[in-house]
């Protein structure tokens, strides 16, 4: 593949583990990247993410020109995009944790925190859960994936979910744009076949 | 199904050099803690925990590269332990790598280096690390030092000052049992697991596959953590997570290869 793909860098995290899981996917091209100009003009598009929805969608904000550069390239020119656990959850219209705080608002929904009625449900959601479809997707299958998270999305655009004391949203798609809760780059041979279908999908 | 059951092998690192080694039997270079994760990435293990029992603080910059490497071939969760005293130190570890960082002496010292840590971090990458020895009935101290210096310090009060802190998962190990093989200590497990909401992970005394169920079904563990089982090819991964199942515990499926 010679799509070239920007994986953007606002200080949030893994980003090294989800590039070297994009290499091993098959990506050609990885550029980490917190340039505005070099987001605008990838082929691809991923948004890793780790930490509180607040600190991230802050730290993204503040990159010259980056909320603009994603809207064009994933919004208007329909790129693929794919948001990686809180790169997921800045899809929605807020984020709830640390206060009330505006995401990207591409697909519409809320993160809020996970609030089991059962004690003996731990949070946060740490491990290995199922990735079950709910709607036909090309990029999601059934499996297992590794999940770290205490905030979940509840909205619009569910294509998977899990289950943790009840239902939670597992990934969320519109069109070009697909964000997954899970870690792929954490999910052994089911996170990298998924990175792969990432890189090939033609939305 | 829910949240499956974690089975983590746990790896000793001293200079970057495993210590109490797998002995898998088709590895290039036993010592090599990148090979013995990749072994255990193909069979099936849910995380790996690296514990760095560098003496010397000369030496702690080659658990960063070791993190690199792995992160390079293993794409599976990693924690790593030992010698994390500030947030610059769990920092270099995270951008290496690794997922969670468990902290143990230097939050002894100051247990709000945990919340320092969550805040700049997450709370999910932050694994507060308890090592405890009872010294009554049902009452367990913190020990530092491999287990060698008392602390006076309650150790169930302080597993739960450092949930309460923001640690996103507590790693809990008897000292008494650790390297015994003769079992977990099920109510020191038992008591911190059902005082907190985050997970807890068993550790310390694991002999046999029904240690390993005991740690969850009458420890209430979210994870079961061991090493010497695995590393001496006592049993596999496949095998506890069988184990597991048969006690009606969810755990991930095996794949072939």
């Amino acid at each position: 593949m010679s799509d070239t793909v920007a994986l953007i860098d606002y200080g949030a995290g893994n980003l090294k583990s989800v590039h070297n899981a994009l290499n091993a996917a098959g990506a050609g091209h990885v550029r980490v990247t917190a340039d505005s100009a070099l987001v605008a003009a990838a082929d691809r598009i991923v948004l890793p993410g780790v930490g509180a929805f607040a600190a991230c969608m802050n730290a993204l904000a503040a990159i010259p020109g980056m909320v603009e550069a994603l809207n064009a390239a994933a919004v208007d020119k329909g790129r693929p995009f794919l948001g990686i656990c809180v790169g997921m959850q800045l899809l929605a219209d807020r984020g709830e944790e640390y206060g009330v705080t505006p995401g990207l608002g591409w697909i519409g929904g809320t993160v809020r925190a996970i609030v089991p009625d059962d004690p003996a449900v731990k949070v946060p959601h740490m491990g290995w859960n199922d990735v079950t479809p709910s709607a036909a997707h090309p990029l999601i299958v059934p499996g297992e994936a590794y999940f770290l998270h205490s905030y979940a999305f509840w909205g619009d655009g569910m294509i998977a979910t899990t289950r943790h004391g009840g239902p939670l949203t597992a990934a969320i798609g519109r069109d070009n744009i697909v964000g997954v809760q899970f870690h792929p780059e954490k999910s052994q041979g089911y996170g990298l076949d998924f990175l792969t279908r990432f890189l090939e999908w033609r939305p | 199904m829910t949240v499956r059951t974690r089975v983590i092998p746990c790896l000793d690192v001293a200079g970057g050099r495993v210590v109490k080694g797998v002995n898998f039997v088709d590895l290039a270079d036993a010592g090599d803690p990148v090979e013995q994760a990749r072994a255990y990435d193909a069979a099936g293990a849910d995380e790996l925990c690296f514990l760095d029992i560098t003496a010397t603080h000369e030496a702690r910059g080659t658990m960063v590269d070791v993190v690199r490497r792995t992160a390079e071939v293993c794409f599976m969760p990693l924690t790593v332990g030992g010698g994390v005293r500030t947030p610059d130190d769990a920092r270099a570890l995270l951008l290496a790598g690794a997922d969670k960082v468990a902290v143990n002496s230097a939050a002894v010292a100051r247990p709000e280096l945990v919340a320092d840590l969550a805040d700049r971090f997450g709370a999910q990458c932050v694994v507060g690390s308890v090592d405890a020895r009872a010294v009554a009935p049902c009452r367990w101290e913190i020990f530092t030092h491999g287990g060698r210096r008392a602390t006076g310090i309650d150790a169930v009060a302080h597993a739960l000052r450092l949930a309460e802190l923001g640690a996103g998962e507590l790693l809990i190990t008897s000292m008494d049992r650790d390297g015994t093989r003769d079992g977990y200590d099920l109510a020191l497990i038992r008591t911190i697991a059902d005082a907190v909401t985050v997970p807890v992970v068993a550790s310390g005394g694991v002999g046999t596959l029904d240690h390993l169920v005991a740690g969850v079904t009458q420890g209430h563990a979210s994870a079961v953590l061991a090493a010497s089982i695995f590393h001496f090819g006592q049993h596999s991964i496949a095998e506890a997570h069988a184990a597991l199942a048969a006690a009606g515990l969810p755990v991930r499926a095996h794949q072939a290869g």
